[in-house]
């Protein structure tokens, strides 16, 4: 299939015009969620039904706990529930899940990655789909938006230990962002061919002499919020490559503007919410600018058609999808990776090398253009903090953002934050590929098959879920070092964030200077665009070189 | 102490939030959308089910629906679907995951080739990508315009219609307009070999 370069650009274009009308109203709407002072009737039932003190503001301390422990609770939920599906109803004849894979699969919802070590079809019924995996969809994305908007909270607020109350965030994220958005989108989904039943139906083609079982199940409510939430977890193992998951090429685009809508409107809040809306807009167009260098690099890479294989084969068709074709495959290959979504419509594993390492490289960049729903707009904002003090140091001032001193407890919290993830990525990839027992898991050779290894490790820590899916992580080794790539991914800088959260709102507000390096703007932006490239450059570079870029410039 | 007491608090409040939250998100919510689909869309939510003749299901128009031998030899007298890594079985559904350099696919693309093209009796060259390609799903029900041009002579001969019957028909399945620039245009084989049975039944057995 050839590279339809017209399609390529139409699409491209729709999306960012599309999203740019959009993320105002819906940025007005977010801030409305998050500084709403007055809850409806059903929210003050669930308050008390949940045992919530709403009135309450939390300290950062608090609030981490929470995060901490409602995320705990969740794990072993869905854990425990995956362990006995055996003998819960509505999960056909499907035994209770294998430790190590409920083990992996909670946390990776929990985590909001959404890595399947799992193949849907013979580990997961409908009940464990729907009420345990679905709604950790939405609950995971609520997380990080919650813990952006107490980041924010941190910057915009003076001379407090109060950051908002995290109960009420999530539950308020949850019902009044997510549910309404994913409910529109799953009906859209339907109409669109997506299924959303609860049977399987036979089918029978007597002139040819074939019986088929047609499967069923609630797909359009779960593929919504797994796309919305910028989760990625399909309900079937082929995820959005299935006909059930995307049955048309419009839809699949309908798919990539929903992936890309709420972590492109959270700027335009996070502008508001500080009272400076140019602040909003340089960081939206810095993960605008990012987007399109990278989903132009996406295409190009799809477009070179590399590969031995490939080229036996008489050019793309190894993992695409006859309906998608090249261009819009590339368009969602780019944005599910630079999100941390991680749903697939084209098998990675199959793509060209360098647009394989595209998709690393995105991921690596740690999920910032536009990122996950809130962590994409933290990993900015601490990015941006890194800018400011890279600034603060040439110009010799102490540095400053938004009326708030970044002294050296906010320069080491947002140092750790930019190295854990690289840490973690390369630390357990190093160690896997000295197991040959764990490399027998990815059956590929060469520099494909420490690919496939570095893409795991990294589509963990960084949250987003898709695979070079050669590699089998169902065994014990594989489930629990992605397991604690995911955890340790997640939880370290959310840890990191709450806490600079807290260290900011303690402070009073220094008014600008002469000195002040203003953060909004093309100069700041430039910078913040250089800081991000570079940071990941260093970061990542000699582990690129070993896989996608030896497997692409060396044929 | 405080801090425990503090910590189980807080357990506590979690999984009350997580029940309550999963009567709304994971049973409320698919309900709804349940109740809608089927109100609004019941062809689509049902699995866009195709019916035959006498009003019975016979295939879902987004599943490719493939006789094949054990070996994955496609039955000649019906328009031939993209290779699968899954045997084209509804119940399961992937790509083959091999690298674009990898020695297996290469192999694999090979032998496909060749069997391509000894079944329509053309040379090997004249073989699309789609044709020798396992699809993402392993499901796809759709392949090339170029390749459902070239099964159109092997399957009208067994069929015992004519090529312009079957060439028709091919068009009548080919996907246009929006759908075809966003995606490329795509002839659908499950819903073709439907039309494709309806037309040799309805010329009557020769």
């Amino acid at each position: 299939m050839s590279f339809n370069i017209a399609s390529f650009l139409i699409q491209v274009t729709a999306l960012v015009v599309v999203l740019a009308a959009l993320h105002r109203p819906l940025g007005v709407y977010l801030v409305h969620v998050f500084e709403g002072k007055t809850s409806t009737r059903p929210e003050r039932l669930f308050y008390r039904l949940s045992g919530v003190d709403a009135g309450t503001e939390q300290t950062w301390p608090v609030y981490l706990r929470s995060v901490l422990v409602f995320s705990a609770v969740s794990i072993l939920l869905v854990f425990t529930l995956q362990r006995l599906q055996g003998v819960l109803p509505g999960n056909g004849s499907l035994p209770g899940v294998d430790p190590w894979v409920a083990m992996n699969t909670a946390i990776s919802f929990a985590t909001n990655t959404n890595w399947q070590a799992y193949v849907p079809e013979t580990t997961v019924g409908i009940f464990v789909q729907m009420t345990l995996l679905a709604v950790q969809n939405f609950l995971s994305a609520a997380v990080g938006i919650v813990v952006v908007v107490a980041l924010i909270r941190g910057i915009a607020r003076t001379g407090t230990q109060r950051l908002g109350n995290f109960w009420v965030d999530l539950a308020r994220t949850s019902f009044r962002l997510l549910l309404p958005l994913a409910f529109v989108a799953a009906v859209v989904m339907v109409l669109g061919g997506v299924i959303q039943n609860f049977w399987p139906t036979d089918v029978t083609n007597h002139a040819a002499g074939i019986h088929q079982v047609i499967p069923g199940g609630p797909v359009a409510s779960q593929e919504a919020i797994k796309i919305l939430g910028t989760n990625g977890g399909g309900y079937f193992n082929a995820n959005s490559a299935h006909p059930f998951e995307n049955p048309t090429a419009f839809i699949s685009l309908f798919e990539v503007f929903l992936i890309l809508l709420i972590p492109s409107a959270l700027p335009y809040a996070f502008g508001r919410m500080v009272g400076d809306q140019k602040q909003g807009y340089t960081v939206v167009a810095v993960m605008a600018v990012l987007w399109l260098a990278s989903t132009a690099l996406m295409g190009w890479g799809v477009a070179s058609a590399q590969g031995t294989a490939t080229a036996a084969a008489g050019g793309l068709g190894e993992g695409f999808e006859q309906r998608f074709g090249a261009a819009a495959s590339a368009v969602f290959a780019a944005s599910t990776t630079l999100t941390s979504t991680g749903a697939i419509n084209v098998a990675h594993d199959s793509l060209p090398p360098l647009a394989g390492g595209v998709a690393m490289a995105n991921m690596m960049l740690g999920e910032v253009a536009p990122g996950g729903t809130g962590s994409g707009l933290y990993g900015l904002l601490i990015l941006s903090i890194i800018s400011v003090f890279i600034a603060g140091l040439m110009v010799g001032r102490t540095p400053e953002y938004l009326g708030k001193k970044i002294g050296p407890t906010e320069m080491k919290l947002a140092a750790m934050y930019i190295l854990v993830t690289p840490t973690v990525v390369l630390a357990l990839s190093g160690i896997t590929v000295l197991l040959p027992d764990a490399m027998a898991n990815a059956p590929a050779t060469g520099p494909h098959q420490f690919s496939e290894v570095l893409y795991a490790f990294t589509s963990g820590a960084n949250n987003n879920g898709s695979a070079f899916g050669g590699i089998t992580t169902s065994g014990p080794y594989l489930s629990a070092m992605l397991g604690l790539d995911m955890l340790l991914g997640r939880y370290l800088p959310i840890v990191l964030v709450l806490a600079l959260a807290g260290s900011l709102a303690r402070q009073g507000k220094i008014p600008a200077s002469a000195g002040t390096v203003p953060t909004h703007g093309p100069l700041f932006g430039s910078l913040l665009l250089g800081v991000t490239a570079i940071l990941t450059a260093l970061s990542y570079f000699p582990a690129l070189a070993l896989g996608p870029l030896a497997e692409g410039l060396l044929k | 102490m405080n801090t425990l007491t503090g910590y189980l608090r807080q357990a506590g409040t979690a999984v009350r939030f997580l029940l309550f939250a999963t009567l709304v998100l994971g049973v409320a919510y698919p309900l709804a959308v349940f109740g809608i689909g089927q109100l609004i869309g019941p062809y689509q939510a049902n699995g866009s089910i195709i019916k035959d003749s006498a009003g019975a299901p016979a295939a879902s128009a987004l599943i490719a629906q493939v006789s094949a031998s054990d070996a994955g030899i496609q039955d000649p007298r019906w328009f031939h679907a993209r290779p699968s890594a899954v045997k084209w079985d509804p119940a399961s559904s992937s790509a083959s995951n091999l690298g674009p350099n990898d020695s297996t696919l290469l192999a694999a693309v090979t032998r496909n080739r060749s069997a391509v093209a000894a079944a329509e009796g053309i040379v090997a060259a004249q073989v699309p990508a789609d044709a020798v390609t396992a699809s993402g799903s392993g499901l796809d029900p759709e392949i090339s315009p170029a390749y459902a041009r070239l099964q159109v002579p092997r399957v009208a001969a067994a069929q015992h219609l004519s090529t312009d019957t079957v060439t028709s028909l091919v068009e009548r399945n080919t996907s246009n307009g929006i759908e075809a620039f966003l995606g490329q245009a795509s002839v659908n084989v499950t819903a073709l070999n439907l039309d494709v049975a309806a037309a040799a039944a309805a010329s009557g057995p020769k």
